[in-house]
């Protein structure tokens, strides 16, 4: 991988913010996007503009090629076996929101359990809350360790018979932590339950077959992989998915409507309800393409060194708190001693530098970690080791200023 | 944007109210208490209001954010402290028009320590954690108002 000719496939960040040149390590929260994506959205919106699986006419038929083309390019980008098993969503929670509503509401019941982890993102806990409230289950969290990882001895114990649905993310926006989520399926299924994967953090960044993992549900977003916003996938099973109720009703998921009851479209048709987002799907297609041509193996080890450096570089700040495991994903969440992760992320911006700070969409993690917010670093295909350089620089200076203010 | 910048946001008085806040802690007797959070960010306060007879007889906070919130609510509540309601929304509508980089006539109210948060407004990340204090203010005294 040539990060000279990555780079310049994203314009944006040959920019200055604030006087410095830019370094973007936000891209948990979004990626950049290629100038690949771009040009096909603009080539979609000027050339073929048109609503699909509709008209008869030459626009339309354009249109429909490219987005059902786009989800054979994601089928292919997570091994689905089939076409019918992608739908295309808002994003991650939709596609959560989907699973919980179309098959958790309809599944469970008093008695039965959900189970989930205290670090996933809020769009992984409140779906599940708002299942168990209205089904009378019950919601039971799997213990972490002191590092921020899952015990597969811990899940064994945790998933009972009573047990319907698991759902976890592969990868931690907060802690790096990367899940094992293909053991974890494989307990859940002894179990006769269903496993959920929470993919956000995790498919921009890592090969992901869906089949290896043999999860039933797969949910992931466009915008944190060089895609656009607004658009996002939810994988599931065929047989899972034929059985559940549409999640959205109205225009393009029927089949026949009558006056006081109608039938829905095939899959994947049939939870796509209203005009789907076409231009989002072509956009993401674009994004699957140009990752393929990097190469996911590649983007992966390239993070995994970017967030080696930066742990072993954080080191050198006195004071700085990193949280989560030594083994990770390209992202470090951290405190500077004394210094409110807001005053960090302003002090950072100054210097160029976009960082995140916050709660992350984790608060029940933030109550785990005993701290009320922190700040991330994420890294992406078109990071450097000179961006970890600038950040630590900028961490330095950060605990320098507030040393001289107080 | 040099540090020089930053210290138009980070000023002495500023980081000062940050150390060593006024009105830290819980007032005794009878209150009203507003709990207000910054759901995106996750500071938070709780304020304490004692008012009686339209004046705002005490004022405390506790809460847990950053430099400029925590500071922001230590001068809510020594500026409001004493003054009428009244006097008190004034003073609030006063400050986010500050923050909004309005020029501010200071008419009869004298301002004192909040004149140092001007400078958020040319931080507009950083606005919502200087109007945290004042808006669980006005909602005591709306609350209060209502009662």
């Amino acid at each position: 991988m040539d990060i000279k000719t990555v780079r310049q496939s994203f314009p944006i960040l040959d920019q200055e913010v604030n006087g410095h040149p830019l370094v973007y390590l936000d891209s948990s929260a979004t990626s950049q996007k290629p100038v690949q994506v771009i040009e096909k959205l603009e080539e979609y919106y000027r050339n073929y503009n048109s609503n699909v699986h509709r008209g008869v006419h030459t626009l339309g038929t354009k249109a429909t090629d490219e987005y059902e083309g786009a989800r054979e390019k994601v089928r292919r980008f997570i091994n689905a076996s089939s076409t019918q098993e992608v739908i295309f969503t808002r994003g991650t929670t939709t596609a959560i929101n989907t699973v919980a509503s179309s098959y958790g509401r309809e599944k469970l019941g008093e008695g039965d359990e959900i189970v989930i982890t205290p670090m996933e993102h809020h769009s992984n806990i409140i779906p599940w809350q708002q299942a168990a409230k209205a089904t009378g289950a019950t919601l039971k969290y799997l213990p972490l360790q002191e590092n921020g990882t899952i015990d597969l001895k811990d899940v064994e114990e945790t998933v009972t018979e009573n047990t319907r649905i698991v759902a976890v993310m592969q990868v931690s926006n907060v802690l790096g932590t990367i899940n094992p989520v293909k053991e974890i399926a494989e307990i859940a299924h002894r179990h006769n339950a269903v496993m959920l994967v929470d993919g956000a953090q995790s498919a921009p960044h890592i090969n992901v077959d869906v089949q290896d993992l043999d999860c039933d549900f797969y949910a992931f977003s466009g915008h944190k992989m060089c895609g656009p916003t607004g658009i996002g996938v939810l994988y599931g099973k065929r047989e899972l998915l034929n059985d559940m109720e549409p999640f959205e009703f109205g225009g393009e998921m029927i089949d026949f409507v009558n006056l006081y009851d109608s039938t829905w479209k095939e899959l994947p048709w049939k939870f796509e309800g209203g005009t789907p987002i076409i231009g989002g799907a072509i956009g993401l297609g674009a994004a699957i393409d140009f990752l393929n041509d990097v190469g996911l193996e590649q983007i992966e080890a390239h993070e995994h060194k970017l967030a080696a450096y930066a742990q072993e570089r954080m080191k050198e700040v006195p004071g700085l708190t990193i949280y989560g495991p030594e083994e990770r994903a390209g992202l470090v969440t951290f405190n500077l001693e004394d210094v409110h992760p807001h005053d960090v992320a302003t002090v950072l911006d100054a210097e160029g530098i976009a960082v995140r700070a916050g709660h992350h969409c984790a608060q029940p993690l933030m109550r785990w970690l005993d701290v009320s917010a922190t700040a991330r670093a994420s890294f992406y295909l078109y990071n450097t080791e000179q961006d970890i350089d600038r950040l630590v620089d900028g961490l330095q200076k950060t605990k320098e200023y507030f040393g001289d203010v107080f | 944007m040099s540090f020089n910048n930053l210290d138009t946001l980070y000023r002495q008085v500023i980081m000062d109210h940050y150390k060593n806040p006024r009105n830290r802690g819980n007032i005794d007797g009878e209150h009203l208490a507003i709990d207000m959070n910054n759901p995106t960010c996750g500071d938070r306060i709780q304020l304490q209001l004692q008012v009686e007879e339209g004046k705002v007889k005490d004022a405390k906070f506790d809460g847990e954010g950053c430099s400029i919130s925590m500071s922001s609510a230590s001068m809510m509540t020594q500026a409001v402290k004493g003054r009428s309601v009244e006097e008190a929304l004034t003073m609030s509508k006063i400050f986010s028009d500050m923050m909004q980089g309005k020029e501010v006539e200071e008419k009869d109210i004298d301002l004192g320590d909040i004149e140092a948060l001007q400078g958020v407004s040319k931080f507009p990340a950083r606005i919502k954690c200087a109007t945290l204090a004042w808006k669980a203010m006005e909602k005591g005294v709306d609350e209060q108002g209502q009662a």
